[in-house]
């Protein structure tokens, strides 16, 4: 069910975007165009990172998202998955290197 | 900038209307929140239909149990933007989003709804979620 007719069906939706670089977004989902998906509130990891990406996620899962952008276009290019958040879990986060 | 109040009383209504106390200043929030006791839930009121939408008619469903908090208070984010931004400091760690709930037990954030976990879902599914809370931290401590 959406109240937001004529939008994706993820809009308005917090969800964890795998990119095929070092970075995974976790944001609210807002359109998809040709020049790729907008994120609004933005949290960022980056791999490499101290905190390892299994680490960002379950400590978003509980503290929720971070922002530290307001909006992120990420190129369709890069985009390598989207997942809601609420279907995340701590035993899910982990990734195949 | 906030939006309109004709548009949001009907979601402030709805909130009053189960029972919720209406923080619209920071002065409201710290008399509210500042040396709690007891049990106290913030709801962070929001416009967004598919996650207020749902938020707002399972929170009406929770309060309906037989354990619930003892204080039960609402703030507006996009609206009451200065006493959200307050209730937001008590929050401590948990990042800001809206919808969202917040439930305090002597001053301490005791169980957290992020936005997140209310999109998509049934007020129904929030409701059960939300009962659970109650019957954890706002029934009585042995």
């Amino acid at each position: 069910m959406t109240f937001h007719p004529g939008h994706h069906e993820l809009h308005g939706v917090t969800v964890v975007l795998e990119t095929r670089g070092a970075r995974t977004y976790v944001g609210r989902f807002d359109s998809q165009d040709e020049s790729g998906v907008h994120l609004l509130d933005v949290g960022v990891h980056e791999a490499g990172e101290q905190q390892s990406r299994e680490e960002y996620l379950k400590r978003t899962l509980k503290f929720g998202v971070r922002a530290e952008q307001k909006h992120v276009l990420v190129p369709a290019s890069q985009v390598v998955g989207i997942t809601r958040l609420a279907d995340v879990t701590a035993e899910s986060v982990k990734r195949e290197p | 900038m906030p939006y309109n109040p004709a548009l949001v009383a009907p979601m402030r209504d709805e909130m009053v209307r189960m029972g919720a106390r209406e923080l619209t200043t920071v002065t409201d929030v710290d008399a509210e929140l500042g040396d709690q006791r007891g049990t106290t839930l913030v709801f962070v009121n929001s416009v967004c239909g598919c996650a207020a939408g749902n938020a707002r008619p399972a929170l009406r469903l929770a309060l309906e149990h037989g354990v619930r908090p003892r204080n039960i208070v609402t703030v507006f984010a996009g609206q009451d933007l200065e006493a959200t931004a307050r209730a937001r400091q008590y929050f401590g760690e948990y990042q800001p989003s809206s919808p969202s709930i917040a439930l305090f037990r002597d001053g301490e954030v005791v169980h957290f709804v992020h936005r997140h976990q209310i999109e998509g879902r049934s007020p129904q599914t929030i409701a059960g979620e939300l009962t659970a809370a109650f019957e954890r931290y706002c029934g009585v401590q042995v």
